[in-house]
């Protein structure tokens, strides 16, 4: 299916500015990749404001969370291995442990990096991020959802981490986003597919097909991760019962985990999960990586069959 | 010059501190007895002396930070603070206990005088640049002061955090090195030699004094002196003994996160004045 596509590092970068524009004590810190996570339109529209601290992803977190307990709003970018990986246990103690009011903004997350290889492609940040108490997580599929999941984390006091994708993302939704709510983007009661990131297009297209073949999916978008939306997931068990999960992540620590975890214990249905196998990337078109690592929409597809024939919807 | 009063009274409150710590390590049975002797004289300087802070206010922007980057000398800040006002004495003998507001490392959501929740080291030079950063744009006149320790200095952060302070030129910024020579497993120097440490914070754009760590006069000086620089942020390198005043606990690495039975705490005590 044909749709436009867009930057969700644009899409950061531009409302950085508008927030900036806002919010006169907000201050932004990048770690020399100003350029690519896009924090350089806010550097330039507020120099005073904006600290590129050079290749020390580990104290840009201690240094943003000093700046944020003296009451301000902080946004850190680098890449997600940095932010999340290099930078971990100042994330955990300087942030997450403070509860200091930083936000930070991960691009370059998933296989999607593309040419740079497994070193760069960060697939257990969504894990990472998530087990920390108080870390709300974002992964947003589309340049809408965006803008608006940056609009939401600045306006809460706390930890937020969010991933973005390097490559640009065919726009999908409208731009509606609350954190702890699950989009809905498409009604069905025949299977329900949860994705994230750059997986929720592919959903969609999973849905088209099975809709053409007479078969009613319902399609989730769970960018808010955390605080996850696990009453549409249980609703989503009890009315299409059975599930497809898709993300561009380690698949044993990440959306296909929480989905099953969340629904095993209040209306258990079989799980299916679409995600990078227990490996690290390597080098290739990003595009092509997706279909090498099993995130392909014809396997997303095959396992939906799969599905609809475990709860004998088909034969 | 510092006036003998104002001596004879920090050096009152460090022989309590010193007390304190005895009592609290004890009474938890775990906890960094030597490293809080060894920093209990620039706590008590900085608490008692340097810092305008106000326990009536403990929220107050325009206040002085201090971040113990070292946060497991924890003893002598909860000490320093309860007899500042910060927190009622009585509460001391609970540290590291369930419920406890007196974490085994310093946690500002428990407690009020705290700034930063800091015990991975290597973290709190960094946080204490970000808050030296956040006065500088909010105009405000606060300083920050941040103590660390020497086996602190073999972490990266520290040095990526200090780069940033000297690369901002952060006069507001002051940092304390606790130079008691002794780590977990023993000297620094033998197990990753920091030295010229004096001459490593220069090259990094520091306004460097070295001073005897235990002499007040000799600390309210350097104090003084980093209130005065501008255009740099200051260090100050704070020679020190490891387990200071304690004499069996005096330059031995094994007192680093050992408490004292209670035969050790009553012999330290008698040697501080004070007694169980």
């Amino acid at each position: 299916m044909e749709r436009k596509s867009e930057s969700l590092r644009d899409a950061y970068g531009k409302t950085l500015v508008e927030l900036g524009e806002r919010d006169p004590s907000l201050v932004v810190l990048d770690a020399d990749l100003s350029g690519s996570t896009r924090t350089a339109l806010f550097g330039k529209r507020f120099p005073d404001r904006f600290f590129n601290v050079g290749v020390m992803e580990p104290t840009m977190m201690t240094i943003a969370a000093g700046l944020a307990l003296g009451g301000r709003t902080v946004f850190a970018s680098t890449f997600a291995v940095f932010a999340a990986g290099q930078a971990y246990n100042t994330v955990r103690q300087s942030v997450g442990y403070n509860r200091a009011n930083v936000k930070i903004v991960a691009t370059h997350g998933g296989l999607l990096v593309g040419g740079d290889g497994g070193t760069h492609q960060m697939l257990e940040d969504i894990a990472l991020m998530r087990s920390l108490p108080g870390m709300t997580v974002v992964v947003p599929a589309d340049g809408p959802t965006t803008r608006a999941a940056i609009l939401a984390i600045a306006s809460f006091e706390g930890p937020a981490y969010v991933r973005l994708t390097r490559e640009n993302l065919p726009v999908v939704t409208d731009g509606t986003f609350a954190l702890g709510r699950a989009g809905q983007l498409r009604e069905g009661t025949d299977l329900t597919i949860v994705a994230i990131g750059s997986m929720l297009a592919r959903a969609l297209d999973v849905a088209e097909e099975l809709h053409q073949a007479g078969v009613e999916a319902r399609v989730l978008d769970f960018a808010s991760v955390k605080p996850a939306d696990e009453k549409a997931l249980i609703r989503a068990a009890r009315e299409t019962g059975a599930i497809l999960t898709m993300e561009e992540h380690n698949v044993l620590t990440g959306l296909g985990a929480l989905v099953a975890s969340a629904t095993s214990t209040t209306y258990p249905v079989p799980v299916r999960q679409i995600g990078v196998p227990d490996l690290f990337g390597e080098s290739g078109d990003p595009w092509k990586l997706l279909d090498h690592y099993g995130l392909s929409q014809k396997r997303a597809l095959d396992e939906a069959w799969a599905l609809l024939q475990l709860r004998g919807k088909v034969s | 010059m510092a006036s003998p009063e104002v001596v004879e009274r920090l050096s009152a409150s460090a022989r309590q501190i010193r007390q304190d710590i005895i009592r609290m390590t004890y009474h938890a049975g775990s906890g960094h007895p030597g490293g809080s002797l060894s920093v209990t004289d620039l706590v008590a300087a900085l608490v008692f002396h340097e810092l305008r802070i106000d326990p009536e206010h403990p929220d107050w922007p325009e206040r002085d930070r201090l971040v113990l980057s070292k946060g497991h000398a924890a003893p002598a800040l909860y000490s320093a603070l309860a007899h500042r006002g910060f927190l009622d004495p009585k509460v001391l003998p609970t540290l590291r206990e369930l419920g406890s507001p007196l974490q085994g490392h310093v946690d500002r959501r428990k407690l009020s005088g705290v700034e930063a929740s800091t015990g991975c080291l290597g973290q709190g030079i960094g946080m204490a640049v970000g808050m030296a950063l956040d006065a500088r744009l909010a105009k405000r006149p606060s300083r920050v002061y941040a103590i660390v320790g020497d086996g602190e200095c073999q972490s990266g952060l520290t040095w990526e955090a200090l780069m940033a302070g000297g690369h901002y030129a952060l006069d507001n910024l002051v940092v304390l090195l606790d130079r008691n020579g002794l780590e977990t497993d023993g000297k620094t120097e033998d197990l990753m030699g920091i030295e010229p440490i004096a001459d490593k914070f220069r090259a990094f754009r520091y306004d460097t004094v070295e001073i005897d760590g235990h002499n007040f006069p000799a600390i309210l000086d350097a104090l003084a002196h980093a209130r005065a620089t501008k255009g740099h942020p200051t260090a100050i390198v704070a020679r020190t003994v490891k387990g200071k005043g304690v004499s069996f606990m005096e330059n031995q690495h094994a007192w680093h996160g050992k408490p004292p039975n209670r035969e050790e705490a009553e012999r330290a005590l008698a040697e501080l004045g004070g007694s169980l």
